[in-house]
């Protein structure tokens, strides 16, 4: 998916995430702050990173601030994101398809 | 991912506990509270602007969680909304156990629903017929039609009136005594009798009034209501107190089960336990105590 424009999506509330995306400079730039980074710092980059790909983004700037999240949760603010930023979030969505 | 068993159309439904489905942090472990079912709200827990995010979260809390025997509810934005299509692709696609109709007013809007969810079941390999359905009434025209919309789909366990919109539709507040949806619950319980479903009671808002919660399982009891809807944890162990049958009653049923078995086998249509007289139409009922009272963990006979 390409990033079209600016979108977000999520809360800073506990175990949730607040993710930002944003057209990039022809690669994937991540930027992420958890309140449990040293524990989870690694595993976190690893969701994000592997459900851009399974989105087919290679493009964009993102920000990632985590309060906890579970995989799942991370999971479903990212793709929200990229969703949003290509105006398709509102219907027929790929579920079990690119979205699993 | 977490595969559900099929759903059973009938099961203990004595609790129902909304959550919202876009807080992670509540829907993540829901489960632990013990309630019989939980129910995942798309609707108006979920702000206008974070309806798409809510339907993320969802799929993944669906495939991802183990919610183990507690059933899981959806429920999905009115039929008057640009939501409720996409709010049944993901609940089938994610597996929830049943859909809650909200705001439903007549046997249509069943159908439109039911045809949904079934040409969502087709679109994502999932046996179809194996999402339930239940109704929500919130409007009077929902409680004038309840009969129709109870049996207005193979699909359908239960229905349940929704306090808050009623009341407002009726110009009443809650009243202690009940008296302000008296005849609404009536009315309902009659149809999902007439059809041969569940009937659950709405919500009790004011968290810190137990006494006033209490009165009302009460008489939710006394009225012969499945279940009720609850919006906070604290409110599942009283009900499943309340709508548990008692030791008294459970011998009782035990004694009528067994004398009628006898009675029968010996070609005695009518005779009295304890000074009683039973007959034959008190039996569904001795048996549907002792279910209960299986159910709830109460009684391990093998009378019924």
């Amino acid at each position: 998916m390409i990033i079209q424009k600016p979108a977000v999506a999520g809360t800073l509330e506990s175990s949730d995430a607040l993710v930002s995306i944003e057209p990039g400079d022809g690669k994937i730039e991540l930027t992420l702050t958890s309140s449990v980074m040293n524990q989870y710092g690694r595993q976190i980059r690893e969701t994000v990173l592997e459900t851009l790909d399974r989105l087919s983004v290679t493009d964009a700037k993102v920000s990632v601030v985590d309060k906890g999240a579970l995989d799942c949760t991370l999971k479903a603010r990212v793709e929200c994101a990229v969703f949003r930023s290509c105006d398709a979030s509102e219907k027929d969505i790929p579920w079990g398809g690119v979205i699993r | 991912m977490i595969p559900r068993p099929k759903p059973e159309r009938f099961r203990l439904r004595r609790t129902m506990m909304f959550m919202n489905a876009q807080k992670p942090g509540l829907i993540k472990d829901a489960y632990i509270y013990g309630c019989d079912s939980i129910m995942l709200d798309l609707e108006d827990a979920v702000a206008e602007n974070q309806k798409d995010a809510a339907r993320f979260s969802l799929y993944h809390a669906l495939k991802t969680i183990d919610y183990g025997d507690t059933e899981v509810i959806v429920r999905i934005n009115g039929l008057d909304t640009p939501h409720w299509q996409e709010d049944i692709r993901v609940c089938v696609a994610g597996g929830a156990d049943g859909i809650r109709i909200a705001k439903c007013e007549s046997a249509q809007d069943v159908k439109t629903v039911d045809a949904a969810v079934t040409e969502a079941e087709k679109e994502f390999g999932v046996e179809v017929g194996r999402t339930l359905l239940m109704a929500a009434l919130e409007s009077p025209k929902g409680i004038m039609n309840a009969y129709e919309i109870c049996a207005a789909s193979d699909r359908m366990f239960g229905v349940a009136i929704s306090g808050g919109d009623f009341r407002k539709c009726m110009q009443t507040k809650p009243q202690p005594d009940g008296v302000d949806m008296l005849v609404a619950r009536g009315q309902m319980l009659i149809a999902a009798r007439a059809a041969g479903v569940q009937c659950f009671d709405t919500v009790f808002t004011n968290l810190d009034d137990m006494a006033g919660y209490e009165a009302e399982l009460r008489q939710n009891k006394a009225m012969g209501f499945d279940g009720k809807s609850l919006i906070n944890p604290k409110q599942i162990r009283l009900v499943h107190e309340l709508f548990a049958p008692t030791e008294k009653e459970i011998l009782q049923a035990e004694k009528i089960v067994r004398a009628y078995r006898e009675q029968s086998a010996a070609g005695v249509g009518v005779f009295t336990v304890d000074g009683k007289m039973i007959d034959i139409a008190f039996i569904p009922g001795a048996e549907r105590t002792l279910k209960l009272a299986r159910a709830c963990g109460l009684w391990e006979g093998d009378l019924v």
